[in-house]
């Protein structure tokens, strides 16, 4: 290797280092000014909490049960995330499959895209009962429709070119549909998954706010009701982190799949 | 030599919504087996129609189309899938006809060290050169054995050089597996140096304007020998004042 690759080398892993050091050190930063305001006095912790009382909540776990209330979030989100992308492929196959239910539908798919699904809140509670079953049906209403559009305009955009040639192999619709179509809306369909992952979380949430007993969602509202401003915040921190591991977990998936899928 | 393919005045006519297109009318010819005959004619001519009729893709709207066998189509782009391996590529007409069996898939895996492909077999098609990979498709398209190769401008991707070498290629392959062939390009030079028989078509809607036989001094020339051969540059004239091309 020359010298001017090396330093060039060395000088991106620089700039990365550097980049690491500002993500960490703007952490670093907020959680001690936060906490220092509020020792001070100048900010009310009453109101504000603050690191160490947010810390103190995380370790009374046992107490305020802590892990069981991460465990109903998670189970709702992974059981209305899986049905969501489930139903959401299968119903925009079935629009890729037929043009014309897809016209007919399209109307449709545009005005419940743009409702604000949250709307249906008292008419899941009163069809399925208030429950983590309207949870589960709050975050499938909202990350469902996306699915449909996004995975139909990707099944769509498949290489007319690409399809043409299994097609002078005689290849039917189905066919034509597995070994061209969907491999091709793979990248698609990973976009789907991280976007999706984030609404369904959006949609458990502002189900637990609406009906349950448990989960980090009514662990807020229990929090602001009750004025523990403590338990709001570490919910909403813990809720971010939540966010932040599930979204990383669909980026190895999509790692894990496309290196297979080159692999093989 | 028995016909493997015949037009009889056959004609198509396309509804859209903007009107009818007239894209082929009264086309006769027919086709000899092992015969490579190429269609010239203008862009827009109709003469990717004609194959999509021999395919069976589309169905005539007058007059008939006969053809014995099955036919292998090879387009424009190689149109390799990036998720498989070349290997899995060229297996992939064998798949969809339900045809994988043992046998089948040495057949394949002997076209493709044959024709230089063996060591690349594992390969994805981003690592091989456009001539390559218009060498897998072509392969990919005689896995399934097809009596009738239909060739849709299947060199016009390719770099001018490439296109001279593979255009060699194509025709040694098969002139070796004894395919018949049908050549559909724009290009005259290629047309006439790749076939035994040269049909010229002319603009929309499409009709046979000449059938040309060329003759040269050696038959066993190659296409990029027969550019050199006086006699070339003969039907080179003639094909190009009959299309009358204006721009």
């Amino acid at each position: 290797m020359s010298e001017a690759r090396l330093l060039y080398l060395k000088q991106i892993k620089r700039r990365q280092r550097w980049i690491r050091f500002f993500q960490f050190s703007a952490l670093i930063l907020t959680v001690a000014l936060w906490e220092i305001l509020a020792r001070v006095g100048f900010i009310d912790s009453f109101l504000m909490s603050q690191p160490t009382r947010v810390w103190r909540t995380i370790s009374n776990f046992q107490q305020n049960q802590l892990f069981t209330h991460i465990g109903v979030t998670l189970l709702e989100t992974v059981i209305g995330f899986t049905a969501g992308v489930a139903l959401g492929i299968l119903t925009a196959f079935i629009l890729w499959w037929s043009d014309f239910l897809s016209r007919v539908a399209e109307p449709y798919l545009v005005v419940f895209n743009a409702l604000p699904k949250i709307a249906l809140g008292p008419i899941i509670i009163i069809w399925v009962g208030a429950g983590m079953q309207a949870v589960i049906v709050m975050a499938l209403a909202i990350s469902l429709i996306v699915t449909i559009m996004e995975m139909l305009a990707g099944f769509k955009n498949a290489d007319p070119e690409l399809i043409k040639m299994v097609k002078t192999f005689g290849a039917g619709r189905l066919q034509t549909f597995v070994k061209i179509v969907f491999p091709s809306s793979l990248p698609t369909l990973f976009n789907c998954l991280k976007i999706n992952i984030g609404l369904t979380l959006v949609g458990v949430i502002a189900g637990e706010f609406l009906v349950s007993r448990a989960g980090l969602g009514y662990l807020i509202v229990f929090g602001g009701q009750v004025f523990q401003m403590d338990l709001v915040m570490t919910s909403v921190i813990i809720l971010g982190i939540v966010a932040a591991l599930l979204y990383r977990l669909v980026a190895l998936l999509e790692w894990v799949v496309l290196r297979m899928l080159t692999v093989n | 030599m028995s016909k493997i393919l015949s037009f009889e005045n056959v004609s198509l006519t396309y509804q859209a919504e903007n009107g009818e297109v007239n894209a082929l009318n009264n086309i006769n010819f027919s086709v000899n087996e092992g015969e490579l005959v190429s269609v010239i004619g203008p862009s827009g001519c109709g003469k990717t129609t004609l194959l999509s009729l021999i395919a069976g893709l589309e169905q005539p709207t007058g007059g008939r189309v006969l053809k014995r066998g099955t036919t292998g189509y090879m387009l424009q782009r190689d149109n390799l899938l990036n998720w498989r391996t070349i290997r899995a590529n060229v297996l992939i007409g064998l798949e969809i006809r339900k045809m994988k069996a043992p046998e089948n898939e040495r057949y394949v895996d002997s076209l493709l060290a044959m024709y230089g492909l063996g060591d690349f077999a594992d390969k994805i098609p981003a690592q091989l050169s456009g001539g390559m990979r218009q060498r897998a498709a072509l392969i990919r398209t005689l896995a399934v054995k097809p009596d009738m190769l239909l060739l849709d401008e299947a060199f016009s991707a390719l770099d001018y050089q490439t296109r001279l070498v593979v255009a060699d290629d194509v025709h040694r392959i098969l002139k070796r597996e004894k395919k018949t062939a049908i050549i559909v390009t724009h290009d005259i030079a290629e047309g006439i140096s790749m076939a035994d028989r040269v049909v010229v078509l002319t603009k929309r809607p499409g009709t046979v304007l000449e059938v040309i036989v060329p003759a040269f001094a050696n038959p066993d020339a190659t296409p990029l020998a027969r550019r050199e051969d006086p006699a070339f540059r003969a039907y080179f004239n003639r094909i190009w004042k009959g299309l009358d091309v204006n721009v």
